[in-house]
C-alpha cells in the first residue's frame, strides 16, 4: 500500500518518472531559444518551437517558497508536521516537492537555501524526486 | 457601459443548510433574483453558473436558454459570467441573464466528489507531496512575499482583524467576536505562515445575478447597478507554475483591463471587494491591480485602513475570512457591492458610487474583476 496519491504518468510525462525511477532529473530544453522547462510537453511554452530535448538536470536547487503542513493529507498522518516546498533548480525551472533531512521549522528553511536532490521509491514505477539542504550558505 | 444588474439576491440562510443540496441552493438564490428584479424564470433566456453545470439549472428551474455558459474557473467564475453576460446580451445572443451559484460547502449535500484522475497534471506534479486542498497550496507563495518585502506575520494577520471589525456588525456573518493580531497569531498554525484565523470560512450558501442591457436597466423596481469595467484572465493549473510568487500575473490582467474599460482612476473606487480565500489573497490583489506599489500591502492592511472608519472599505461584509466562504465565494463579493451600490448593505457606506469586486479562481490560477457603479452617467 503506497503512503502517498501516486502519479500515473502519461505519454508526455512518461520520460520524466523513466528517470526518477534511475535517480535522474530529467528536464527538457527548448532547442531554439535555450530554455529548460518544466513540466513535461512536447514543446516550448515560452516561443512554442517543438524542436526540442531532453535532458537531466544537476538536482542543484534553492528554497523558493514553501508551507509547513500541520494537516495529515492522505500518507502523510504519521509524517505531520511537513514542509511543501517549490523549489527553482539550478537550470531555471521550478517544481513542487518535500524537503527533507531537516526538522520543519522556520529558522532551518531561510527562503533561497541551496538544495541537493534525494530520492525516495514509493513503487516499482514510482520513484520521487525530494530535495534536502545541499550543506552550503544560503 | 453595456449592462446593469437589476436582481441580485442571496439565499434566505448562509452559514449552514444541511437540508438543501448545492442545485436547490442554486434555485433558491435564483428565484429569489427573479423576484428582487420583478420577473418570472419565462423572462430569462441566458443561464450561467459554476459548480453545477448550466444546462442542469437551467432544467431545475424550467428554463429553455438561447444562451449558456458554464465557465467553471474557481471562485472568480461569477465576475467573468457577469463580464460575458454584458458581451452575449451586446451582441444579441440573450436579452435576460441569470448567473446563479450554490455550494454546499460545509455540508457536502448533493455535491460531486474531490476525486481526480492519477494522470492529471496536478496529481503527478502537486498531490505526491501532500498538498491536500488549498490551505497547503494558495498559501505556498507567501512566504517568498514576506521575503522579498519585508512583510510580517502581524500584517497578514491585520487583514484578518480589519475584516472581522467589518463582519462584528454585519448580523448575517458567520463569525461575529472581535479578534485581535495576537488571536490570530495565536490560533492553531494550519500551514506556517497561514493560522486558522488566516484561512476562510467553509459554508453553505449561494446567491444569484440578473443580468440585463443598461437601456433597460430603470424598467426594474431596484437601483439599477451598471457594468462599468470587466476583467478575467488565468494563468496556470499548478501553484508550482505561477510566474511569480509576489504577483499574480491573472490579477494584474484582469484588474488592468477592467480600469481600462471603466475608464476611470484608482482613486475614483469608492468602495472595494477582494476575494479573501486567505488572508494574503486581498494583499495580492491591492497590489496587482495597483491601488498600492508592489510589497506595499503589508503596512496598508496594518494601519487598518481597509477597516470601517479607515480610507479604503474593503469587504464590508467581513469577507471570506468572517461572513461566509462556500467553496466558490465570487458571487458574495458581487452580491455586497451590489448592496452598497443600491444603499441595502448592513455596513452601509455613506455615498457609495463606485465599486470593485476581484476574484480568484482557484489557487491564483484564474481571476475576473468587475467595476461597478449606481451612476447611469458615468
Ligand atoms: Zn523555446
Amino acid at each position: 500500500m503506497p503512503k502517498r496519491p501516486l502519479p500515473q504518468p502519461t505519454p508526455e510525462t512518461q520520460e520524466f518518472w523513466d528517470g526518477a525511477r534511475r535517480h535522474e532529473l530529467r528536464l527538457q530544453r527548448c532547442n531554439a531559444c535555450g530554455r529548460a522547462y518544466f513540466f513535461p510537453r512536447p514543446f516550448c511554452p515560452r516561443c512554442a518551437s517543438d524542436d526540442v530535448g531532453w535532458f537531466t538536470a544537476s538536482g542543484k536547487a534553492r528554497l523558493y517558497s514553501y508551507v509547513i503542513s500541520h494537516r495529515p493529507a492522505p500518507g502523510f498522518k504519521d509524517d505531520v508536521p511537513y514542509v511543501i516546498a517549490v523549489v527553482e533548480l539550478e537550470e531555471g525551472p521550478r517544481m513542487m516537492t518535500n524537503i527533507v533531512g531537516v526538522e520543519p521549522k522556520p529558522e532551518n528553511l531561510p527562503i533561497d537555501l541551496p538544495l541537493q536532490v534525494t530520492w525516495e521509491r514509493q513503487s516499482d514505477e514510482i520513484t520521487l524526486p525530494l530535495f534536502e539542504p545541499s550543506g552550503g550558505a544560503p | 457601459m453595456s449592462a446593469a444588474i437589476v436582481g441580485a439576491r442571496e439565499t434566505e440562510m448562509v452559514g449552514v443548510i444541511p437540508d438543501k443540496s448545492a442545485i436547490e441552493l442554486h434555485a433558491e438564490a435564483a428565484r429569489a433574483a427573479l423576484a428582487d428584479a420583478g420577473l418570472t424564470k419565462d423572462d430569462i433566456d441566458g443561464v450561467l453558473c459554476a459548480g453545477q453545470s448550466p444546462v442542469a439549472v437551467a432544467e431545475y428551474l424550467g428554463i429553455t436558454p438561447t444562451y449558456i455558459d458554464g465557465t467553471s474557473v474557481g471562485g472568480c467564475s461569477f465576475m467573468i459570467h457577469v463580464r460575458h453576460a454584458a458581451a452575449a446580451i451586446a451582441a444579441g445572443l440573450c436579452t435576460t441573464a441569470l448567473v446563479t451559484h450554490g455550494e454546499s460547502g460545509r455540508s457536502r449535500v448533493g455535491m460531486g466528489g474531490f476525486g481526480q484522475s492519477p494522470q492529471m497534471l496536478g496529481s503527478q506534479f502537486e498531490s505526491p507531496y501532500g498538498v491536500a486542498g488549498p490551505p497547503t497550496r494558495f498559501t505556498l507563495p507567501f512566504l517568498r512575499h514576506m521575503h522579498e518585502y519585508g512583510t510580517t506575520h502581524e500584517q497578514l494577520a491585520s487583514v484578518a482583524v480589519a475584516t472581522r471589525r467589518w463582519a462584528e456588525t454585519n448580523p448575517r456573518a458567520m463569525m461575529r467576536e472581535p479578534i485581535t493580531v495576537d488571536d490570530v497569531l495565536n490560533s492553531r498554525i494550519i500551514a506556517y505562515p497561514f493560522h486558522l484565523l488566516e484561512c476562510c470560512l467553509v459554508t453553505d450558501g449561494g446567491g444569484a445575478l440578473v443580468v440585463v442591457s443598461a437601456e433597460r436597466a430603470k424598467d426594474f423596481p431596484k437601483k439599477p447597478v451598471y457594468v462599468l469595467g470587466t476583467g478575467e484572465s488565468s494563468e496556470h493549473s499548478m501553484i508550482s507554475q505561477m510566474h511569480d510568487f509576489t504577483e499574480s500575473r491573472a490579477f494584474k490582467v484582469s484588474g488592468a483591463s477592467a480600469f481600462a474599460e471603466a475608464g476611470i482612476e484608482r482613486s475614483d473606487i469608492d468602495h472595494a471587494m477582494f476575494y479573501d480565500a486567505f488572508a494574503h489573497t486581498p494583499m495580492f490583489a491591492l497590489e496587482a491591480l495597483g491601488f498600492v506599489g508592489k510589497g506595499e500591502s503589508g503596512p496598508f492592511f496594518e494601519e487598518m485602513r481597509t477597516a470601517p472608519g479607515g480610507d479604503f472599505p474593503l469587504n464590508t461584509n467581513g469577507g471570506g475570512l468572517s461572513y461566509t466562504h462556500t467553496g466558490m465565494y465570487g458571487m458574495f463579493a458581487i452580491q455586497e457591492s451590489v448592496r452598497q451600490l443600491r444603499g441595502e448593505a448592513a455596513n452601509q457606506l455613506p455615498g457609495v458610487r463606485t465599486s470593485i469586486a476581484h476574484g480568484v479562481g482557484g489557487m491564483f490560477h484564474a481571476a475576473g474583476t468587475l467595476i461597478l457603479t449606481n451612476d447611469e452617467r458615468a
